[in-house]
């Protein structure tokens, strides 16, 4: 008797256990907005498809295409993606995921200057917009990682912030009985691996594309759809004295150089040397990416430091004159187009109305109610629309 | 899908290839606007600026426009930026054409391009402007001729970031930089006339910019005279670390043909061929090549260089027993390597090309441009197809012909809305949950109510 029970009872148990695959988990098999399915792959449908670029450096002006996406995952991949990063079961302490961070009603970034980290200490950096980081070469403030996949082990595995180790990560995936059958679905059987998760996040986080905005439509020939001052805004971006465009190039509005371009550092804290940390090179002391200005209205504070907090500040920097917040001592290479535009009042209020034309957050994937671990997902509460 | 683009577009371009079938010209007159004329214009429209004096800023986001000055007696139509205007002329649009007008006193440029291929750029008078005179940049094909441009504070033409480009029959003076080439290849610099400027030609590589490299250029048959103006370059400014007194600069750029020029009375050195060392204080850029490659120097008349150098040059030259500064002086590493030539070198005082090879070829007279043939293909955006592009730029992202996508087919929205464009206007203004199975349609209110209803009858009417 006893021994004839212990098996069902097993079983019994087994089925009682949250672990259990959920037959609610399915994942999409339809790509996220904007994309098209080819080939068992998701591909970009946009505004800029049909546009070439010179040397296909997507950089120029309104009419130019992008530089290239990461795309072709599936819709699979795509959807578990979108699980893994609002689920806390990524964190060790399960209570962090990447949403903490990168906060979908915030532009997917934290509204703060330095992030907050594991045990609430506030880091050195601010969290960049996700919107469109499928189109970057190098990702970081510093540029030091060349691809999503590598990005992320910096947030999953850091003390400072997720504080996974990889094995435990994968247990802990491997112990769910719903992602293990979510992982199947996306990845053809084949058994659970950390590749796995890096290739969904890369996967969602390359589905986050922001190129529907109010600038878009006048770029693609709809000039009605600007009001005058922000025309107005656009032309004082794009001209030679305040050179706004030379950096922030439509139409991902970066291109993705390194520039030095000396903002300050909160009150007290020490000169950031950016990539000259990295590389070692002291003609990039204080050198950064120049990152994206689409969705910037979403993302205050700004610059690395989230030193400024409004963008009517952030634009002031650029004319308060070449290297007037470096502080004294230091020596730095600056970026050539870091000089003295005398930019008016108005011009840097036209300015500012212009960046607010590069917001669009249409294609907001569907934030999760719920996450596979039965965590609670972090940071769904707003919807846009 | 992606294919109906181009498609469109190859349609239109047959449109735009017969220009003269649409044309019309627009006349603006003294005390009327540039930029008014330029609203109104379509593909294909001619804008005539008749003598007087604008002061405004002028944009052109719109394709295939052509601003022409119209010059009576002598009287120029003039822009003027009275020192407080940022540029005079500033355009993105593709086949764009620019002449017979006289630009002054602008802060930032005169002319000034952000993408557009197959730009013109003629018969104009550039004085005194800020930063750059005529400066196209991200353009495939384009033609720059008879400008005359002076007291410029960086460089009077400046291609940057192009392809196919021709410079000729300009004449530049009094300025930083004459012509400068960067990051740019194929480019023909032809017949110009460079004096006075503080450099005559640059051919650049600068570092830190998204396009990495300058190839196949060719300086032929331009006077670079006496080029000893004081550097009056903006601090920081690229230029402005460019010694007074030289007439050709080659940094970093490759496959230069040098050939026919007359360099003469340029007090520092005739032609100086460099690394991105020259260049102090800039932050490094490991993705730009360093080194100047393949020089080319074919037949020039070159004399009375280097009369006064600058103290390094002196100081240079002194190892060669010599007070006076080159006609040639090869700098540094690779600009003196023998994957460099030049022929009948004996004519010249030189510096560092002692090991560079003789040339094979003797001259370029087969290569008459460096445009392609027929034009850069564009993407040609009119009135006439922008709806098109809307569908397929917003609607199409979610909304497939016979496929559901994040939104329902295009063919079941038809069946839903069979004569009536008006409700599907209304409905993407402020869309409403309608089925539980899809996410909600982001709204589209940003369209005016014209756009939605032009959009929706596109939709309708969609075939595959
Ligand atoms: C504790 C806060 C925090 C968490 C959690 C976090 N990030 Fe970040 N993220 C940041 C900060 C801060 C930066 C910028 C750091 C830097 O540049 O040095 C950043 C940078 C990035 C970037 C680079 C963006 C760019 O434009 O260069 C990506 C991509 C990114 N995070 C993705 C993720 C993913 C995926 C996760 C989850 C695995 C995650 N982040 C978790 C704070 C966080
Ligand atoms: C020389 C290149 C360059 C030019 C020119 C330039 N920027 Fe920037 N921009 C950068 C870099 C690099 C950063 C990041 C700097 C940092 O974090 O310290 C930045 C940051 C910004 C930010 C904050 C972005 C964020 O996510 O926090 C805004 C807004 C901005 N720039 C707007 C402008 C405007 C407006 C102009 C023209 C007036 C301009 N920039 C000109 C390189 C440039
Ligand atoms: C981000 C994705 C997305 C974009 C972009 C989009 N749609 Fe939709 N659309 C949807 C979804 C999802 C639905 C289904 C909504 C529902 O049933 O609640 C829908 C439904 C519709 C419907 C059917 C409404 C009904 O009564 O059933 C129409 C009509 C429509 N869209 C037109 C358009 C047009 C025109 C555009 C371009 C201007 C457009 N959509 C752009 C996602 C999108």
């Amino acid at each position: 008797m006893q021994r004839r029970l212990r098996p069902l009872l097993l079983w019994v148990i087994g089925m009682a256990l949250p672990l259990a695959a959920d037959a609610e988990w399915r994942l999409s098999d339809i790509c996220p907005a904007g994309f098209h399915s080819r080939d068992g792959g998701c591909y970009l449908q946009s505004f800029y498809s049909g546009y070439a670029s010179l040397q296909e450096s997507g950089v120029g002006g309104l009419k130019t295409g992008m530089p290239p996406l990461r795309e072709g995952f599936t819709a699979q991949q795509i959807d578990l993606g979108r699980l893994l990063f609002f689920d806390p079961l990524l964190s060790v302490d399960g209570d962090m995921a990447c949403s903490s961070c990168h906060q979908p009603a915030r532009g997917f970034t934290d509204g703060l200057a330095g992030s907050v980290g594991r045990h609430g200490e506030a880091m050195h950096r601010s969290a960049p917009t996700l919107w469109n980081v499928g189109f970057l070469r190098e990702l970081f403030w510093d540029a030091r990682a060349k691809s999503l996949e590598e990005q992320m082990k910096g947030p999953l595995f850091s003390q400072e912030e997720m504080a996974n180790t990889p094995a435990q990560l994968l247990k802990s995936l491997q112990d769910n009985a719903n992602y293990e059958e979510l992982f199947k679905q996306a990845f053809n059987d084949e058994p659970l691996s950390l590749g796995q998760v890096y290739t969904a996040l890369a996967a969602f986080q390359s589905s986050l594309v922001s190129l529907g905005s109010r600038y878009d439509l006048y770029a693609n020939g709809f000039h009605e759809v600007l009001t005058q001052p922000e025309i107005e805004g656009m032309n004082v971006f794009r001209s030679f004295v305040a050179r706004c465009a030379e950096c922030h190039t439509p139409p991902a509005f970066t291109n993705q150089q390194i520039a030095v371009i000396g903002t300050p550092e909160p009150e007290g804290a020490a000169l950031d040397p950016g990539v000259q940390a990295i590389t070692g090179d002291a003609s990039q002391r204080g050198g950064f990416r120049v990152p994206t200005l689409r969705n910037i209205e979403l993302t205050a504070p700004y610059m690395h430091s989230g030193r400024f907090k409004t963008l009517r500040e952030t634009v002031a920097f650029y004319t308060g004159g070449r290297g007037h917040a470096v502080p004294k001592g230091e020596h730095l290479s600056l970026h050539w187009h870091i000089w003295e535009p005398d930019l008016t009042d108005h011009e840097l209020d036209l300015l500012v109305a212009f960046l607010k034309t590069l917001t669009d957050q249409s294609f907001m994937p569907v934030l999760p109610a719920k996450v596979p671990s039965g965590l609670t997902p972090v940071a769904t509460q707003i919807l846009t629309h | 899908m992606t294919k109906i683009i181009p498609l469109g577009l190859l349609w239109l371009s047959l449109l735009v290839a017969a220009p003269s079938l649409m044309a019309a010209e627009i006349s603006v007159k003294d005390g009327e606007s540039i930029q008014g004329a330029v609203n109104k214009a379509e593909t294909g429209d001619v804008i005539l600026v008749y003598p007087g004096t604008y002061k405004e800023s002028v944009y052109v986001d719109k394709d295939g426009i052509t601003i022409r000055g119209v010059v009576q007696d002598g009287e120029w139509p003039v822009m003027e930026g009275e020192g407080k205007r940022n540029d005079a002329i500033l355009y993105s649009g593709n086949d764009f054409t620019v002449e017979w007008l006289t630009i002054t006193h602008y802060k930032g440029n005169a002319i000034m391009g952000q993408a557009g291929n197959n730009f013109v750029i003629r018969y104009n008078r550039v004085i005194d402007t800020g930063v750059y005179g005529i400066f196209p940049q991200f353009g495939k094909n384009g033609l720059i001729e008879y400008n005359v441009l002076s007291g410029i504070e960086d460089a009077a033409i400046y291609v940057g970031m192009c392809d196919n480009v021709d410079v000729r029959h300009n004449e530049v003076f009094d300025n930083v930089a004459g012509i400068e080439i960067e990051n740019t290849r194929h480019a023909l610099v032809e017949n110009n006339y460079a004096h006075d400027n503080t450099a005559g030609l640059l051919v650049f590589i600068t570092p830190g910019l998204p396009i990495k490299t300058t190839f196949d250029v060719i300086l032929r048959n331009n006077f670079v005279v006496n080029n000893n103006t004081a550097n009056f370059g903006a601090p920081g400014s690229i230029v402005s670390k460019v010694p007074a007194g030289i007439g050709i600069v080659v940094m970093a750029a490759d496959d230069v043909v040098v050939e026919g020029n007359i360099v003469s009375g340029n007090k520092t050195a005739g032609i100086v061929v460099t690394d991105l060392a020259f260049i102090t204080d800039i932050s490094s850029d490991p993705e730009s090549e360093p080194n100047p490659d393949r020089m080319v120097f074919l037949d020039n008349l070159m004399f009375d260089n280097g009369a006064d150098p600058v103290a390094d040059v002196k100081a240079l030259m002194l190892t060669q027993f010599s007070r006076s500064g080159p006609d040639i002086l090869a700098n540094l590493g690779s600009a003196q390597e023998p994957d460099n030539c030049i022929i009948n070198r004996e004519r010249y005082t030189s510096f560092g090309v002692k090991k560079w090879s003789e040339c094979e070829r003797k001259d370029t007279a087969d290569i008459t441009t460096m445009r392609i043939p027929g034009g850069a293909p564009n993407e040609v955006v009119t009135t006439e197809n922008r709806t098109k592009l809307l569908y397929q730029g917003i609607c199409a992202g979610c909304h497939a012909y016979n496929m559901r996508m994040i939104g329902p087919p295009t063919l079941t929205v038809q069946a839903l809305y069979r004569n009536d464009p008006q409700g599907i206007a209304d409905y993407i203004a402020a869309p409403h949950k309608v089925r539980t199975d899809y996410p909600a349609m982001p709204p589209q209110g940003h369209l005016s109510p014209d756009l939605r209803r032009e959009v929706a009858e596109f939709m309708l009417n969609v075939t595959k």
